[in-house]
């Protein structure tokens, strides 16, 4: 693989429909000592609290917690958006939450976490797109590629939903096109070098 | 999306210094987006250019102020926080002769009639005054009028139930169009009125203090800031309830509150 210039900070991905296997088989694949921390909005309901995180952590030996508001973000660590809120990172690296208006028919919405990610980690970022029957995450993605991060889709073939990614490559903000087992061996080389 | 820092905080002190209106210490993301937000709606490229036109222009000042400090709420938001003020907060509030509420950010007053309910099903409104509080003058506006979309009724009606309602829940409002109107009887002893978190004192004596969702918006120095204005505005043994992700983990004031339920964040103060 070749060596990037860039050392990466921060991985933001966005899921709905299909997501929790989808995020459940890219988890498993991590190493206990996964650096990078990995930001992650999956559209669900309002109604279950915690139970979201409670599934992903059974899956993945990296800890995996639900964002508290003005957490600061540490490495090797899984964050999950908390239902029924936005998603933003300030300056300073913390979390934030707001309760702002839907957006794509969402809260928490992908393209909010990823437009704050974007501004704040510039080219350090890496944004993935995973199935969904949406769009939101689009116009996330596209800020991403304008910032110099670096920006990938699950297959649409491989995806149990194709119109998130979809959604995300017809933007032509998307530069790599891969499977989850692709996707995670991709994330674990990477961190290595 | 990408002001420089310099600029987006000279924005900032130029409104606080021309209007009063202080988001020096908000929570910066949520700011920049709505910001952002702002300039795509009216066409607006670049952040002095933006500053230029609403220091001179009061009007569209008014119009960027509103978009600022807009927030969106439902009625019986979380049904387990209410059914926890049932359980919790009523028994304590039911023991003074007169009870005085602080619904502070009360965005368009979903939350006001909600209390409003909940304390007129528990026998208490008639001897209760309800102060809901919001920076944002349109949206108490909305708030006083009480006439809210009819397709939302359908979840209230849900979160009403789950929040452990005893009544019909349409009992509580006509239907006239594509609109509802709440009963004017929960209105009697409400008081509308504008209050501004960040710069604002206290201004009365409260048995329980309602603010869901505000501190969110604001960084940690003015999170501390207003629950110390909570503190110094709820009587001993005063109840304050704080949104879902919300804590006073970060509060100075943190050891003079005892935790009534922690999962929903209801707080009653010690000292």
């Amino acid at each position: 693989m070749l060596k990037t210039e860039q050392a990466y900070l921060a991985i933001v991905i966005g899921a709905s429909a299909g997501g929790l296997y989808a995020l459940s088989a890219l988890l498993e694949k991590l190493p206990a000592d996964f650096r990078l921390p990995l930001i992650v909005v999956q559209h669900r309901s309002k109604d279950h609290r915690e139970i979201l995180e409670e599934v992903l952590q059974s899956k993945c030996k990296v800890k995996v917690k639900q964002v508290d508001e003005k957490e600061r973000i540490e490495d090797n660590c899984v964050y999950i958006a908390p239902p029924d809120y936005h998603l933003l990172i300030e300056n300073d690296r913390t979390f934030s939450l707001s309760c702002d208006e839907y957006v794509r028919f969402s809260r928490p919405s992908i393209d909010v976490l990823f437009e704050s990610a974007a501004m704040v980690y510039r080219n350090k970022l890496i944004g993935i797109i995973l199935t969904g029957a949406n769009n939101d995450g689009a116009a996330g993605i596209k800020t991403i590629d304008a910032s110099g991060g670096l920006t990938i889709a699950q297959s649409p073939q491989e995806a149990q939903f194709p119109v998130m990614p979809e959604a995300a490559i017809n933007t032509k903000g998307v530069k790599q096109i891969r499977s989850i087992a692709e996707i995670a061996t991709f994330l674990v080389n990477i961190q290595d070098e | 999306m990408n002001f420089e820092d310099k600029e987006f905080r000279g924005l900032l002190e130029s409104i606080r210094y021309t209007y009063g209106y202080d988001f020096t210490d908000y929570a910066e993301a949520s700011v920049r987006r709505r910001i952002n937000h702002f300039m795509n709606f009216k066409k607006i490229t670049a952040l002095n250019e933006l500053e230029g036109m609403i220091l001179k222009d009061e009007k569209l000042f008014e119009s960027f102020i509103q978009e600022l400090s807009v927030t969106v709420t439902e009625m019986f938001r979380d049904p387990a926080f209410y059914k926890s003020l049932r359980e919790n907060a009523i028994k304590r509030l039911a023991t003074y002769p007169f009870i005085k509420v602080w619904i502070a950010g009360c965005a368009t007053g979903e939350e006001v009639y909600s209390i409003a309910i909940l304390l007129k099903e528990e026998g208490l409104l008639n001897r209760s005054v309800i102060y809901a509080t919001d920076i944002n003058q349109k949206s108490l506006q909305v708030a006083r009028e009480a006439v809210y979309p009819v397709e939302n009724m359908q979840s209230y009606t849900i979160n009403y139930q789950k929040a452990g309602g005893t009544n019909s829940f349409s009992e509580y409002y006509k239907s006239k169009y594509n609109s509802v109107m709440f009963d004017k009887s929960l209105k009697q002893n409400i008081v509308f009125s504008p209050h501004n978190l960040a710069v604002d004192k206290s201004f009365n004596e409260f048995q329980l203090i309602i603010c869901r969702n505000v501190l969110i918006y604001f960084n940690q120095q003015l999170q501390n800031k207003v629950i110390q204005l909570f503190h110094e505005s709820l009587c001993p043994f005063g109840l304050l309830g704080l949104g879902n992700k919300e804590s006073l983990l970060f509060s100075e004031k943190r050891m003079n509150f005892d935790e009534v339920d922690r999962k929903e964040k209801i707080f009653i103060k010690n000292s």
